[in-house]
């Protein structure tokens, strides 16, 4: 687990990044295991999507999902949320100012690029709670008046509106003129990148055109490409346009609000809510998607191998699912997990930072959900398989002597992908929902790991208080719904589209 | 029928010594008895005698798999393996870490349990079916259209929202009912009524839209075809027809969780306090009391097992061409 030693060209990209933020002091980029996983995802999503675009049966259940506008306007969200995850990928320990004996010193806080673009909101902490865009504390306080007189009131953010004179006078005048100017700015900058974009686009396509060996032949008039204005006309187009200014003017709002109050608030020890939701993506996108990861080998092996040569191979595979399956996915979750902790507590050695340890604890719970969730897959993918070993096809094949390895490679494979994927995107939501529920119940990821789960944890109790503090679990459960909606809907929309069963014309 | 019933009895049990196995082999072999020891005293300055003391005091100081010490057959039977995990299989679960019998605790906790699981296991049926049926009535027109629309937004919204809102609307702003506690006999109502509610909303939009699925499968075929034509009325081609007929698939995925209603459910049972397996479960967790978690473990995939041989006898009922051999 010597985080220092994996030199990679992720290392020197992400040393070249962390200087632009700390200008002259030289950060140390810390790979931690969940990042690795991110990034082999990352990578084979884009191997598949290079193999992909090159196969035109392959791109037009794509295009399907291109044409439906409810699932571009949820890949849109689901890319930010992408992006913010991504951005809370890239860790480093901050270089301290001090040195000792000339060997620099690093913090041991790991902190991401997320972290460092949003100093801002991370920084400015309260003493305790406070409401969305307020400029007073929750609770009264004794304070000391000029006069020497104590007195008992709401004491004044030391942040939040802390801009103001007069807030009780101010601060709607001023939440309303910050929203305005956020709302254009945002507008703006969006029209800008749309238009920037579209005219790249444009550049680029007619550059490979020039640049291509068909050279300067003519571009036949229906083959033209497609202007802005027609491209408008088209349905899923119009709506992602209407989406990306939407999130745009949101964003500008957000960004205006943020630089001088507390957008949702701050919790119990003063942390701005926003930020806190903020980084809980990460997580929420870990579970999600290692977990997929870390099972999919043993689903489509297991499924495959167990449909394909059925016998004792079958016999075997069937009483392996069959055994975790009959366990209750909570319980087994739950009794992995504390038998997980023991083994971490037992050995503290064995991690840097405590950053380190959380991770592993994540890496772990991933590891765990991916043992109780392959068996569904799995069951289905012998179900096809046993169905498709029969076709004539595969049939042929054996009979021309092509050899088992092959035929899994060449003909099975390829034809349960649609199950796979289809699989794959369904069980996204689900799992982001499952991590809130198995934080609760105490076995989900550390507790000092940001997550949607242990945000909602910390705040149920505060709904008793007087007033009541809200806030918290409304960002919370807010953020987790959009994410959650945006999964569900472009899960519908690839189900649509790769899915044999129904018939299209 | 009968023969049926004892071979897929005997199938079981292969499948429930994998399970034990498993269990075994996560809680002994994971970790040592020493470290639970260590876990359950506190991390620092234990000293060791205080760890055997422990050990000796809820049966860990055994070897795992073989005692070589012992005589004749308490060389298998007077080990960790024999004493903690193969009982289980008779229903003795030994004792949680406060010393009470965990079997015994399993049989008054069960009622509590049920009388939440079983309310919104049936009430929710009826109702996920209804609508169901209701949106394979109205298919394809607009008003179809929005019941998938909140069905898939009420799936979106986390199960944890639904409890702490109804929590907060019912009880504490609108006071009806208790926010959480229980009782025996006919006073329990006002307690059961609140988490059967959100029990039965937690999962309104993901299984309305699943028995949708099915009955959409269903109403493609042949036979659909041939009532209508016959001038049947759509309704009674629903019910008397599509219904029936979509009872296979139906059954496969309820059937299943029936004995399951035993473990009751450990987020609404913790929310709402009421005293039966499902906080069972949390509290042991919590605590780290490993010989209940492991008891529950064992329970569970017993009444899971249970669950698939009485989904089998169930096709029999429904459907006269399934016969069990």
């Amino acid at each position: 687990m010597n985080q220092a030693a994996h030199v990679s060209i992720l290392f020197y990209a992400q040393n070249a990044l962390f200087s632009e933020f700390n200008a002259g002091v030289s950060n140390m980029p810390v790979i931690l295991w969940t990042d690795v996983m991110i990034y082999v995802l990352l990578a084979t999503v884009l191997t598949a999507a290079l193999w992909i675009r090159k196969r035109p049966y392959l791109v037009l259940p794509w295009q399907r999902v291109a044409k439906d506008s409810v699932g571009m306007v949820s890949l849109l969200l689901l890319s930010l949320f992408v992006l913010v995850g991504l951005l809370d990928t890239m860790h480093y320990r901050a270089a301290l100012p001090e040195k000792s004996n000339g060997q620099t010193v690093y913090s041991a806080e790991v902190l991401s690029v997320f972290d460092a673009l949003a100093t801002g909101i991370k920084s400015r902490t309260e003493k305790t709670y406070s409401a969305p865009l307020a400029a007073y504390l929750y609770a009264k306080e004794s304070m000391e008046t000029s006069e020497g007189k104590i007195l008992r009131d709401y004491p004044r953010l030391r942040y939040g509106g802390a801009h103001l004179v007069d807030p009780q006078r101010e601060l709607l005048g001023d939440v309303l003129k910050r929203t305005g100017i956020g709302a254009l700015e945002g507008l703006l900058i969006g029209v800008l990148l749309i238009v920037v974009s579209n005219m790249l686009f444009h550049f680029f396509v007619r550059f490979r055109t020039v640049w291509s060996s068909t050279g300067r032949e003519e571009i036949s008039k229906d083959n033209r490409l497609p202007t802005f204005t027609r491209a408008v006309k088209n349905k899923p187009f119009k709506a992602l346009l209407i989406t990306a200014l939407l999130i745009a003017m949101l964003l500008g709002i957000t960004v205006n609000l943020a630089a001088v109050y507390h957008v949702l608030g701050t919790d119990k020890v003063g942390q701005d809510v926003l930020y806190l939701a903020l980084k809980s993506i990460r997580t929420g996108l870990v579970i999600g998607t290692v977990t997929t990861l870390v099972m999919l080998p043993f689903a489509l092996l297991l499924g495959i191998a167990a449909g394909y040569f059925r016998g004792w191979v079958d016999d075997v595979i069937q009483y392996i699912y069959t055994v975790l399956s009959s366990i209750p996915s909570v319980l087994l979750i739950a009794a992995a997990v504390l038998m997980m902790q023991v083994y971490i507590e037992m050995h503290p050695d064995w991690f840097e930072t405590s950053a380190a340890r959380a991770d592993l604890r994540l890496l772990f719970l991933c590891l765990i959900l991916g043992v109780t969730s392959w068996t569904g897959l799995c069951r289905l993918l012998r179900g096809e398989t046993l169905k498709l070993r029969e076709l004539e096809y595969i049939q042929a094949a054996q009979a021309f002597g092509v050899s088992s390895s092959r035929i899994l490679t060449r003909h099975i494979v390829p034809n349960v992908m649609h199950i796979v994927l289809i699989a794959v995107v369904m069980d996204f939501s689900s799992l982001v929902l499952a991590e809130a529920v198995l934080s609760y119940v105490g076995v989900g990821v550390d507790p000092s790991t940001m997550s949607f789960g242990t945000l909602i944890n910390s705040a149920r109790l505060e709904m008793g208080r007087e007033p009541m503090v809200w806030w918290t679990l409304a960002a919370a459960f807010g953020f987790m719904l959009v994410l959650v909606l945006a999964a569900n809907l472009f899960a519908d929309a690839v189900r649509d589209a790769f899915d044999p069963r129904l018939n299209r014309t | 029928m009968i023969a049926y019933l004892i071979r897929r009895i005997l199938y079981a049990i292969p499948i429930l010594i994998g399970v034990n196995l498993l269990t075994f082999s996560l809680f002994f072999v994971v970790n040592t008895a020493d470290d639970m020891a260590r876990m359950q005293l506190g991390m620092k300055r234990v000293t060791p005698e205080a760890i055997e003391k422990w050990k000796q005091q809820h049966g860990y100081d055994k070897p795992l798999l073989f005692n070589a010490q012992a005589e004749g057959v308490s060389k298998i039977s007077d080990t960790i393996f024999f004493q903690k995990s193969a009982r289980m299989f008779v229903f003795d679960f030994g004792s949680s870490n406060d010393g009470r019998n965990v079997a015994r605790e399993i049989q008054t906790r069960m009622m509590p349990s049920l009388a939440i699981a079983l309310p919104t296991f049936l009430i929710g049926l009826l109702i996920y079916i209804t609508f169901a049926l209701l949106m394979t009535l109205f298919r394809a027109t607009a008003l179809d259209m929005l019941g998938v629309s909140l069905c898939v937004l009420l799936m979106s919204i986390s199960g944890l929202f639904y409890i702490i809102g109804g929590q907060f609307v019912a009880s504490k702003l609108w006071h009806w009912v208790p926010i959480s506690g229980y009782a025996s006999g006919l006073d329990s109502i006002k307690f059961v009524l609140l988490p059967v509610l959100i029990g039965v909303m937690g999962s309104v939009g993901a299984s309305s839209r699943w028995y949708r699925t099915i009955f959409l499968e269903e109403i493609g075929k042949d036979y659909v075809r041939t009532a209508r034509s016959k001038g049947l009325s759509e309704l009674r081609v629903l019910f008397r027809h599509v219904l029936k007929n979509a009872m296979i698939p139906i059954l496969t995925g309820v059937v299943v969780v029936i004995p399951l209603l035993f473990m009751g459910s450990l987020l609404t049972e913790s929310f709402f306090g009421i005293p039966g397996l499902g906080s069972y479960t949390i509290d042991a967790i919590n605590a780290q009391d490993f010989g209940v978690v492991r008891a529950m473990v064992f329970l569970g995939s017993m009444l899971y097992i249970a669950g698939l041989v009485l989904t089998d006898i169930s096709y029999t009922i429904v459907d006269p061409r399934v016969r069990l051999q």
